[in-house]
């Protein structure tokens, strides 16, 4: 396997976005991490899409979106894994890399969710858990990780002051990223008195229904050395996990096992421990989906992630700074392009291009990304070279 | 949009509460698998599901999805059955505001959907209080 290296990101500005289609929006993204890379041409692209089909009546996305790049007849390939879709799309990309099959490979990551109404938005997304043994009991997503939410608090004292915590730490991130859906800051009473969805999460528990892309270069690190002037970037990590769709059928309910696998043999790869993590990207879908993932990442003991959160130590300038570019919560969340925004934010702190909301030292920065309520999982650790 | 064959194939386990044993290591899956995940066996045999349990966990709706509006706010618990086996429920016949986990339910036979996917009224189990 080669070392491989990703020397050029893109991303637009997230949120719905009426006026674009999701051709446009892809296109965008990746022209522009195309350019940031300085590159010609690609050899490949991978798209992570959750739901073409259901959000806007389209599949077969990898050779419509190849076709778009308009750089030849490349393979293009949709991959798919619910939310978690763009953090496996990144994984092949690196694959195909690594392996010595292509050389310039695009990454990226695609969701286009208001062109269906609310309703339908949400039986899509709900697409992710068992249709026949979850959904069709009446159970909807923040439901799922309501029940998650509620056995954390009972097993462990996680606190509703300590969910709030999250949503206002991240708010605040997010207020320093130009590129966010929704910058604005929250206070903790805010998100407390905001409207119950599924108790005992509310609205401002919950990551938003959002409109866009975001992409990346991959190539072979030694070919980027002679590639690129900008700070090199290497993938030190990719690793990927399942567990079971239904929550019911986990071993415990309060802990995301596929997190914990992929993190485990992630860290191997890299040789490094959490301790060693200049700051992390977590999959923050709901409030309480970011203090179960980093505990199950290890940079806290189970169960003490409310507490961690509430005490600062996840904040900017905090021990290890959880998301950051504001996390799904306030940059938004279009599903299969997540995983790669989230790459996107590692390039971007690791080669010091984060302005205000810059983590200070960041030298090894860790990606989480999972799918449904965690049946799936992608785990990359990106270090500057 | 889809056909009633979905709904129909379930009906062992939401009629009649199917499950499957693998004979080896005694381990319980609902619904019923090819391949037993603690011991790899492939071989089974057909067993009713406990009839009641204790809830585990639970939240309560109060923004449903399409189908379910007009039931808000009701609760959907996951359910520990006496035999180990978890199932996720709705759990009636109860004050939504008072439910506890670890709360003692019985399975009953309800209609689960009004109009289903594909255009039929949908049975299936909910939980009720045990006592
Ligand atoms: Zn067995």
């Amino acid at each position: 396997m080669r070392d491989v290296a990703v020397i050029g990101i893109g991303m637009n500005r997230w949120g719905e976005l009426w006026e674009k289609s999701h051709r446009q929006i892809w296109t965008e993204a990746a022209l522009e991490a195309i350019d940031d890379a300085g590159v010609d041409h690609v050899d490949a692209m991978f798209v992570g899409c959750m739901s073409g089909g259901l959000f806007m009546g389209q599949e077969h996305l990898g050779a419509m979106l190849a076709d778009q790049l308009g750089m030849g007849p490349i393979p293009g390939t949709r991959v798919e894994s619910a939310c978690a879709s763009g953090g496996l799309a990144f994984r092949q990309a690196y694959l195909s890399v690594a392996s010595g099959m292509h050389d310039i490979v695009l990454a990226s990551g695609l969701e286009k969710m208001t062109d269906v109404d609310g309703g339908a938005a949400t039986y899509a997304l709900s697409t992710a858990a068992d249709q026949e043994y979850e959904c069709f009991h009446g159970i909807t997503f923040p439901g799922l990780y309501a029940m998650m939410a509620r056995a954390h608090m009972a097993k462990y004292g996680t606190t509703e002051e300590q969910l709030a915590a999250v949503a206002v730490k991240n708010h605040e991130n997010g207020s320093k990223n130009p590129l966010a859906q929704f910058p604005m800051k929250v206070t903790a009473e805010q998100v407390m008195n905001s409207v119950l969805v599924a108790d005992p999460l509310r609205i401002l528990h919950c990551s938003p229904i959002t409109d866009g892309a975001a992409a990346g270069i991959l190539v072979p690190l030694d070919m980027a050395k002679k590639m690129s002037d900008k700070p090199l970037v290497k993938v030190a990590a990719s690793a990927q996990a399942s567990d079971s769709i239904a929550l019911h059928d986990r071993e415990e309910i309060t802990w995301i096992g596929s997190t914990a696998k992929a993190a485990e043999d992630a860290y191997k790869q890299a040789g490094c421990t959490p301790k060693e993590i200049s700051f992390c990207e977590v999959h923050d879908c709901f409030t309480i989906a970011e203090i179960m993932v980093t505990e199950a990442l290890g940079f806290f003991d189970r169960g003490q992630g409310g507490k961690a959160a509430e005490s600062g130590e996840t904040a900017l300038g905090g021990t290890i700074p959880i998301n950051p570019s504001g996390g799904l919560k306030s940059k938004g969340h279009p599903v299969g392009a997540t995983g790669v925004a989230q790459i996107r934010e590692l390039v971007m702190q690791l080669r010091g291009e984060c302005g205000e909301r810059q983590v200070k030292d960041a030298v090894r920065g860790m990606s989480q990304n999972m799918g449904g309520t965690g049946a799936s999982t992608a785990v990359h650790i990106l270090e500057r070279v | 949009m889809i056909g009633s064959s979905r709904y129909w194939r379930e009906v062992p386990q939401r009629y009649r509460y199917e499950a499957a044993k693998c004979t080896k290591c005694g381990k319980i899956f609902f619904p019923p698998r090819l391949v037993c995940n603690g011991c790899r066996s492939r071989e089974f045999e057909t067993v009713t599901l406990a009839q009641e349990g204790v809830l585990e966990t639970f939240t309560v709706i109060r923004v449903a999805p399409t189908g379910f509006g007009d039931e808000t706010p009701y609760a959907v618990g996951i359910i520990k059955l006496d035999d180990g086996v978890r199932i996720t429920s709705q759990v009636v016949d109860c004050d939504v505001e008072k439910l506890n986990i670890g709360d003692r339910l019985r399975l009953e036979f309800r209609k689960v959907q009004e109009d289903g996917e594909s255009g039929v009224i949908c049975y299936g189990y909910k939980f009720v209080p045990a006592n």
